[in-house]
């Protein structure tokens, strides 16, 4: 379908241009660069919790957009003009879903190494973290679309956005965190809340835009 | 036709519906027994009136009368208590908000939308006409940031002009033009409507519409 490859194009070609991808990146880079200043040089305790830092960075950093993924589009009547083109909302939350994992994932696994080579994790801890990433970043991104849609015409919107969606994102942290020494098990239920995410956020993000249409 | 209690919302596209309950395929847009209710609020009450093709329809009223909200209505942005809203035509919508990409040229940016339309011509040429109707051709390049308020309501009329769409629903087109502009949109309009198609317009400016029939709300 053509008109959904575009709304893609359109969303991670304002992600660039809006700089909101770097300063996810720089914000994520910041929070691990953070945890050795509050808990010390030691090498071994930052080896051992390293894994459990980055996951917990990059949930705070895919929250950072949050305000820009629906808002601006219901003010702008971007979501009027497709609804009069057809375009069904939860269709237009799937594409929003898609582009927002396009501008954050890879680029967030791509800094993983570097916060990795900061916080001297091992190649194996780095491994099983980027697998970890690949797997839960999906479910993070549709997290993302879905609070965005929720929280839009607030007033404070992003502040509210983080009471909404940081409890949600517990199980993702959880068996993110757990895959990265509890194996296999950890790895298929990160998969599952992932998948149940990335299932659900469509229909509750455009749910929550229907309503913000009328 | 679309029932009122539908409850999947916006494909709202050309609904063939048969011709005994006078939402037949001969009109551009019929309203029958139309309610719609605001935030608690009855706007209007079993409304009914139709556009044939080349016809056009001015809604009249006070401010907060809900002109507006007619408007969204036969978008099918908004979904009526009762009545049914019908007609054959593919709909474009020119609202209060632009919806143009604001860092990318004006040219793309009307590409975009002119990609996603019901028409199957070339976007491209089809935006390059436009624009040349609404006289902006030579700021096709211009990032929509730089544009003028006026030149961003002729922008959204380039779009509604490549939408090649039957029906134009316009909610305040003459807001923020300037006389020579509003004389365009009336040029821009009759050649529509010379060419079959037919529009519905909400506005508190005059705008001259030759045979129009008048929605008058309040």
């Amino acid at each position: 379908m053509t008109g959904l490859g575009a709304l893609i194009t359109r969303d991670v070609r304002i992600a660039w241009a809006s700089g909101g991808i770097v300063n996810a990146l720089a914000f994520f880079l910041l929070v691990t660069i953070l945890f050795p200043f509050a808990v010390g040089p030691d090498t071994a305790l930052l080896a051992r919790i390293g894994g459990g830092v980055i996951w917990a960075a990059a949930l705070l950093a895919a929250l950072m957009p949050v305000e820009r993924l629906v808002g601006p589009d219901a003010e702008g009547g971007v979501l009027d003009q497709l609804s009069v083109r057809g375009f069904s909302m939860p269709t237009v939350a799937a594409a929003k879903i898609a582009a927002h994992w396009l501008g954050f994932g890879p680029p967030l696994m791509l800094a993983t190494v570097v916060a990795a080579g900061l916080l001297g994790l091992s190649a194996q801890t780095l491994g099983a973290v980027e697998l970890g990433l690949l797997i839960g970043t999906p479910g993070l991104a549709a997290l993302a679309v879905a609070t965005a849609a929720l929280v839009t015409g607030l007033r404070g919107a992003g502040s509210v956005a983080g009471l909404v969606m940081l409890p949600l994102a517990v199980p993702l942290l959880i068996f993110g965190a757990g895959s990265i020494d509890g194996g296999v098990g950890a790895l298929k239920l990160l998969g599952a809340v992932s998948l149940m995410l990335l299932a659900g956020a469509p229909f509750v993000a455009g749910a929550a835009m229907r309503s913000a249409l009328e | 036709m679309v029932q009122a209690d539908q409850p999947s919302g916006p494909s709202f596209g050309p609904v063939p519906a048969p011709a005994a309950d006078g939402l037949g395929e001969g009109t551009a847009l019929a309203f029958r027994d139309v309610t719609c209710v605001r935030g608690g609020r009855v706007l209007f009450e079993r409304l009914s009136f139709a556009v044939p093709p080349r016809g056009a329809a001015l809604v009249t009223g006070p401010n907060g009368i809900g002109k507006s909200s007619l408007i969204r209505v036969a978008a099918g942005l908004l979904r009526p208590v009762s009545g049914e809203v019908g007609g054959a035509a593919v709909r474009t919508l020119m609202g209060e908000a632009a919806a143009l990409d604001s860092v990318r040229p004006l040219r793309d940016a009307l590409a975009f939308w002119a990609a996603l339309d019901a028409e199957p011509t070339d976007p491209q040429a089809r935006v390059a006409r436009a624009l040349h109707a609404v006289g902006l051709s030579h700021i096709a390049e211009v990032p929509v940031r730089l544009l003028s308020t006026g030149q961003r309501r002729r922008a959204a009329l380039a779009r509604v002009v490549a939408s090649g769409a039957g029906l134009w629903l316009l909610d305040e087109p003459a807001n923020g033009l300037d006389v020579a502009s509003v004389a365009m949109l009336e040029r821009l309009i009759a050649a529509h409507r010379a060419g079959g198609g037919a529009v519905l317009i909400a506005t508190h400016l005059p705008i001259a519409l030759p045979d129009a029939q008048t929605v008058m709300l309040g």
